[in-house]
């Protein structure tokens, strides 16, 4: 495929990515940490918060399965996922953390329930669009192209 | 140090010693790993070096402080196991948090000197005047930003100076040559004393508000490069 077309991808994806409040300026951010020097920043860190993310779904989905829930641990985790989707610029998902954290304070476990579920599938949709974005990435630089920069 | 091309040989040895300075060593404490990598980009951007390690305990086993020597670290303070220009620590971690590792650094007479910045992704003006009462040079709120690095050298030649006043009087009385870089550095530490609790209340004043002002992204900002 030609290389402006990538391009042009590239930018319309993360255009709509930030437009829908999926991601905020702090991507950016991590973007603009990325040099020739650490040419794969971005990426590093998205796959930590993708492993993170899985284990702490993973860990709350257990939890809430039971009827008696320790809302003090559920914090903890929802706190946790928290700060890591803020450091990537998942916006959408730290908001659902915020609500998710209430709902622990109110020891609600229906509530926390439909916050897991929601929080899922916002990280689902975070990561498959993230996934594109570094699939277009790659084909830009193996067509020989630059990644678009944002400011 | 940019324009060090245009200085004199004399100004030209100046800025070699800025630059030198310029390689401040940061340790960064936090327990996520995700953060870890974030400060530690954060901070070799804006030319620091960097050691990161994921808890308070760790962060003082590096110091030379083992845990239950409140006062009297192992070491004097010139023989340290790494020389540490100033320590950024997360503020919300098990076990030891920032608080307490602040308070751990402040209560050793060889450590105290250390700056100490501390970050909290939580808004809680109660836990941030805490912490710059308790020694903190600064809170910032998390995600960090790069602007935020730039901070961190002020607090750093801050300690400096403070050094190198010592050092000048010890220098004066030995009838040291070296009088003139020690006496610029000295006059920059009042600027930076003035600077930095300006800079303090300016940042609880940032803490405060409900949203910090960043740079927003727009359609018009995208360009291909």
């Amino acid at each position: 495929m030609e290389v402006a077309h990538l391009q042009r991808r590239f930018i319309d994806l993360t255009t709509t990515l930030f437009q829908q409040g999926i991601l905020d300026n702090q991507f950016i951010q991590l973007q603009q940490l990325q040099d020739e020097s650490n040419p794969n920043f971005v990426h590093e860190v998205v796959s930590l918060f993708f492993q993170d993310s899985e284990k702490l779904l993973n860990e709350l989905s257990r939890i809430l399965d039971h009827q008696i829930v320790d809302f003090k641990i559920v914090d903890a985790h929802v706190h946790q996922f928290k700060g890591s989707s803020a450091s990537i610029g998942a916006q959408r998902i730290k908001d659902v953390c915020i609500a998710f954290r209430s709902c622990c304070e109110e020891n609600n476990r229906d509530g926390c329930i439909r916050c897991l579920q929601q929080v899922k599938q916002e990280y689902c949709l975070v990561k498959s669009n993230l996934e594109d974005l570094f699939r277009l990435e790659k084909q830009i630089l193996a067509a020989g192209g630059s990644i678009p920069t944002m400011q | 140090m940019v324009q060090r091309n245009q200085q004199s040989p004399q100004q030209h040895q100046e800025a070699m010693t800025v630059e030198a300075e310029a390689q401040f060593h940061v340790l960064a404490v936090d327990d996520s790993v995700i953060d870890r990598k974030l400060i530690e980009r954060l901070l070799k951007t804006s030319s620091y070096q960097v050691t990161t390690v994921e808890s308070g305990s760790k962060a003082l086993e590096l110091l030379g402080l083992r845990e239950g020597q409140d006062t009297t670290p192992s070491l004097p303070p010139k023989q340290h196991e790494i020389e540490v220009n100033l320590v950024i620590t997360d503020y919300c971690m098990p076990g030891m948090t920032g608080y307490d590792l602040l308070k751990k650094i402040k209560g050793s007479s060889s450590l105290k000197d250390i700056p100490v910045v501390i970050m909290s992704s939580e808004n809680v003006p109660s836990r941030i005047s805490r912490c710059l009462e308790g020694g903190a040079e600064e809170f910032f709120l998390k995600p960090v930003q790069l602007s935020d690095m730039k901070r961190l050298r002020l607090h750093i030649l801050k300690g400096k100076s403070n050094c190198n006043e010592q050092q000048q009087q010890q220098e004066d009385s030995n009838n040291s040559s070296n009088d003139g870089s020690s006496s610029s550095s000295t006059s920059s530490c009042s600027n930076n004393n003035k600077n930095s609790s300006s800079n303090k209340r300016k940042a609880i004043d940032e803490e405060l508000s409900p949203e910090r002002t960043r740079p927003r992204f727009s359609h018009d900002s995208l360009t291909v490069v």
